[in-house]
């Protein structure tokens, strides 16, 4: 029912693309992050939840659907509709059904509780194409609130020490959930990059609730910025941006951090392993619960996932895309 | 923080861990040396230093076990293993549950004589029993230090010298007295507690060597050292530093790992039996035959056996050629200055023959930095690396300061070989591909010449690797083959003729000095023109023992992958990841 094209995931019966990666005409779109939604389809079909998000990302004057979860919408000769994904706000899965032959793309999902978008949810399907970022046993994330636990005591430690704190993540999506877990725990002051504010203005928009945050640029100028937790995107780890703060300690929140030898890697602080995929038992679990009897899987290295299945007697193989999920540096 | 139990060394490790910083390493260590009892202090300065001893489990056991525990093939476990780096760190990812117990509760000391040692004497029923209870009690973290105990080096950026300084800030010591009461053979245990922490220094202890003053690379120019009559200039000889100590009629050769050798090396054993007792002599240990040095494959031949033939006595020759005194007549001269020992030394070697197994490293003579750099250039002829240059007037110090003792090195040899296949790398570069391996012009093919994994930067890395995904040829287990295209200039240190190579040349020491970013592969040195550096080298210096030499690198390096972090008698080889195997 969908196949991999040179511009991305395409359904031939109802003439549309999954999150292609060239302008088509009529892309479905799992989620605003760029390796999912790019610029250039004459018409889009996505979440309600997230088309806010997809218009600051794609531009204001986009032809943009918006669909309720679970709402079906017909296309060609098939019939689709959205299931909440629990990735970032707005993320979709998205099931595509054709005479009683259900396909479900997973998009990016996680199945760990998020305050900032509607939880995933399971989808009962014949083909699952699921994305496999962290497809390794090692990949089992901690409690999460026993990782915002961490960042918080971290972060009080800056605190006591007059240094600022700067935790390097996401701007979509991980840095909203991070604002509104570390919200709950955690009284510091917050500050963000100018790419984060945006975002977190239309996440209040649609009513979910974020700490208060201020920009560094409104800072006054020529003093350095000194005990406060600030959120930046890695692109912001350059020695100009970073002089403004006083004796800043550094961290960087991603499912890559898990690993000793990537943490070390990065020549920062702290590494705090939280990510917006599923883990491993997450995805088995998935697979098993979405009763597939063939799986795709997109993303990473997925080859330990394809054996694990084969050898479980699922039909699995992996699928080549464009798709990044979440990257390592 | 937790306070008591093992959890107090699991934060002391991830102290360590967390920062890269010497002096936040340091405030750690003072902190766990000054809130625990000797008995932990001296078991965290085993396991942190690497002298734990075997392993109580095979590995091969492990992961069986936690293959069965975490309810995964094991082929998944290794694949886990391949993207981690690390199976300490790979078996607690996997394996590890934090449900807690009195096991966690045990502190470091109980740990290791309770727990540890206590494998030792179980089958193997109760010694799987065993872990599986660490895997349910300790949470990742503290399965991943159970696993350290257990065996394979921490690797924490620890050495034996800021362990020392820490324990000295802890204890209100000198760092040199504590570093020597490190020194040498001891077991953890109350025994060594009580030596460590006393007053007095203890006697008892004969074979104690006295902690290494190692030198710097020079990097500035040598003329920045001004007068060079206030310097005295020795060869940079290619062997085996070691220390030498003659107390109570017996005799102890250390290598730099704090190694005893004396066994390995008999000659120079009987020829240090000709000095007085109480002495400590400081040299290198290199092949020797009729007065002159001889390449250090040469050694390697010997240093990888360990029944040592009379065969191998007479093929690779030794010598102990002494350049400093650091005890005589009992009295620790380390104060002295360079001039001073000097002295010393002489007087205490002229009674020998000028050419025996003991000799006296000459002096290199020069009145002026001009003349010296003109007798550098002909080091390569002499079998030498170098120049050493020594203040007159500097102490014998311990580890590495900067300012009296530098190494002049010369160039290395170099060669533009092109990438053609990447391996992952381990530990801090698990998940990435940092292991090389290099080929060069021959004909219509390129033909590998050396594997290298260090000389390049983080961010250099990084790129390559992103580059490596995208351009594999093919893929065997770790390895990727690539597509030829980039091209690194190696630097090595010689070249011989080996049989076992398909290239017919073995490098010594190869490293990546530079990525050539502006040459393409076509640019790249030819196999003709290693050839002939080879045969220039062999003729150069003296000596055609190479395949020899290559016969038993095999062995040698084997031997090296099972060793601590400072490979001590071993560091000389080519490189070869400790971290592996």
């Amino acid at each position: 029912m969908l196949r991999v094209t040179p511009a991305g995931l395409y359904c031939e019966s109802g003439d549309f693309y999954i999150d292609p990666w060239r302008p088509v005409p009529r892309a479905v779109i799992t989620h605003a992050h760029s390796d999912h939604a790019r610029a250039g389809s004459a018409a889009y079909l996505a979440a309600a939840e997230g088309v806010s998000l997809l218009r600051h990302r794609l531009g204001a004057d986009i032809a943009v659907e918006g669909l309720g979860w679970g709402a079906s919408r017909r296309l060609g000769n098939v019939t689709v509709s959205l299931h909440p994904a629990g990735h970032i706000r707005g993320s979709a899965q998205v099931r595509v059904e054709q005479g009683g032959e259900v396909w479900v793309v997973t998009g990016d999902y996680k199945r760990a509780a998020d305050p900032t978008c509607t939880p995933f949810e399971v989808v009962r399907c014949n083909t699952l194409i699921t994305e496999a970022t962290f497809a390794l046993p090692v990949y089992r994330w901690r409690a999460t609130s026993a990782v915002i636990a961490d960042v918080v005591r971290w972060v009080d430690s800056c605190r006591v020490a007059g240094r600022t704190a700067i935790l390097f993540t996401y701007t979509l999506g991980k840095a909203q959930r991070l604002l509104a877990e570390i919200g709950t725990q955690s009284d510091v002051p917050i500050l963000v990059h100018g790419s984060i504010e945006p975002l977190n203005a239309l996440y209040r928009a649609d009513g979910v609730w974020l700490p208060p945050t201020e920009r560094v640029s409104e800072q006054p100028r020529g003093e350095r910025i000194g005990a406060a937790l600030v959120l930046a995107p890695p692109s912001a780890n350059v020695p100009g941006w970073m002089r403004r703060f006083h004796e800043p300690d550094t961290a960087f929140a991603s499912g890559w951090m898990q690993l000793r030898g990537t943490r070390r890697r990065r020549s920062l602080d702290r590494g705090f392993a939280i990510s917006d995929h599923v883990d491993w038992p997450a995805l088995l679990q998935t697979i098993e619960e979405s009763g597939a009897e063939r799986v795709l899987a997109t993303h990473g290295d997925s080859a330990a996932l394809v054996r694990l299945l084969n050898e479980r007697g699922l039909d699995a193989s992996a699928l080549a895309t464009e798709f990044t999920g979440e990257d390592a540096e | 923080m937790s306070d008591g139990g093992l959890a107090s060394f699991v934060a002391l490790y991830v102290a360590l861990d967390e920062t890269t910083a010497t002096s936040e390493k340091l405030a750690a260590l003072e902190r766990y040396f000054s809130s625990r009892p000797p008995l932990d202090v001296v078991w965290a300065i085993h396991f942190l230093t690497g002298r734990r001893g075997r392993r109580p489990i095979a590995t091969r056991l492990l992961r069986r076990w936690a293959s069965a525990f975490a309810g995964l093939p094991e082929w998944l476990l290794d694949a886990s293993y391949q993207a981690v780096g690390d199976l300490g760190e790979t078996l607690s990812l996997l394996c590890a549950r934090g449900e807690g117990g009195a096991v966690t509760t045990l502190s470091l000391a109980e740990f290791a004589e309770g727990e540890i040692d206590a494998l030792r004497h179980e089958d193997e029923a109760a010694q799987r029993a065993r872990v599986e209870g660490w895997w349910r009690a300790f949470d990742v973290t503290g399965c991943l230090v159970v696993h350290k105990l257990l065996g394979g080096g921490f690797r924490v950026g620890v050495s034996a010298t800021l362990v020392a300084r820490a324990l000295a800030a802890a204890m209100g010591r000198e760092a040199a007295q504590v570093s020597h009461r490190l020194m040498g053979k001891w077991e953890p245990g109350e025994a060594f507690a009580e030596r460590l922490f006393a007053a007095q220094d203890d006697a008892s202890d004969r074979s104690r060597p006295y902690p290494f003053y190692l030198a710097s690379p020079l990097e500035d120019d040598v003329v920045t050292l001004g007068e060079p009559h206030d310097w005295f200039a020795e060869w940079k000889w290619d062997g085996i530093r070691a220390q030498l100590v003659v107390r109570g009629g017996n005799v102890y050769v250390w290598s730099r790992g704090e190694e005893l050798v004396t066994t390995r090396f008999p000659e120079v054993e009987a020829a240090a039996r000709a000095l007085p007792s109480g002495t400590v002599i400081d040299g290198e240990l290199v092949p020797w035959r009729e007065g002159r040095v001889l390449p250090f494959g040469v050694l390697q031949t010997r240093i990888g056996r360990t029944n040592l033939t009379a065969r191998a006595l007479r093929e690779a020759p030794v010598a102990l050629l002494a350049f400093d005194v650091l005890e005589m007549g009992g009295v620790d001269l380390r104060a002295r200055s360079q001039e001073e020992r000097r002295a010393v030394l002489e007087t205490l070697l002229a009674p020998l023959p000028p050419q025996g197994v003991l000799q006296l490293s000459p002096l290199v003579a020069f009145d002026s930095w001009d003349a010296l750099a003109e007798l550098r250039a002909t080091s390569r002829s002499r079998a030498v690396e170098g120049i050493m240059l020594k203040a007159r007037t500097a102490p014998y110090r311990v580890g590495r300061p900067r300012g009296e003792w530098w190494k002049w090195k010369i160039e290395p040899y170099t060669v533009d070989a092109v990438m053609v296949n990447a391996q992952l790398g381990h530990g801090r570069r698990a998940s990435l591909y940092t292991d090389y391996t290099f080929a060069v012009i021959d004909g219509e093919q390129l033909v590998p010449v050396a594997k290298a994994y260090s000389g390049l930067s983080d961010e250099e890395i990084r790129r390559l690797d992103a580059w490596i995904r995208a351009n594999t040829l093919q893929r065997f287990g770790p390895v990727r083959t690539v597509t030829p295209y980039h091209v690194f200039e190696l630097g090595f240190e010689g070249i011989q003729p080996s049989a076992r190579h398909k290239s017919g040349v073995a490098l010594r020491f190869p490293r990546i000095l530079r990525w050539r970013t502006d040459k393409g592969v076509h640019d790249a040195s030819t196999l003709g023109e290693l050839t002939a550096l080879s045969e220039m080298h062999a003729s150069i210096v003296g000596a055609n023992e190479g395949t020899e030499a290559a016969r038993t690198r095999q062995r040698s390096v084997r031997k090296a992958r099972g060793a601590p972090e400072e490979l001590s008698l071993f560091d000389d080889l080519e490189p070869a990841d400790p971290d592996r195997g």
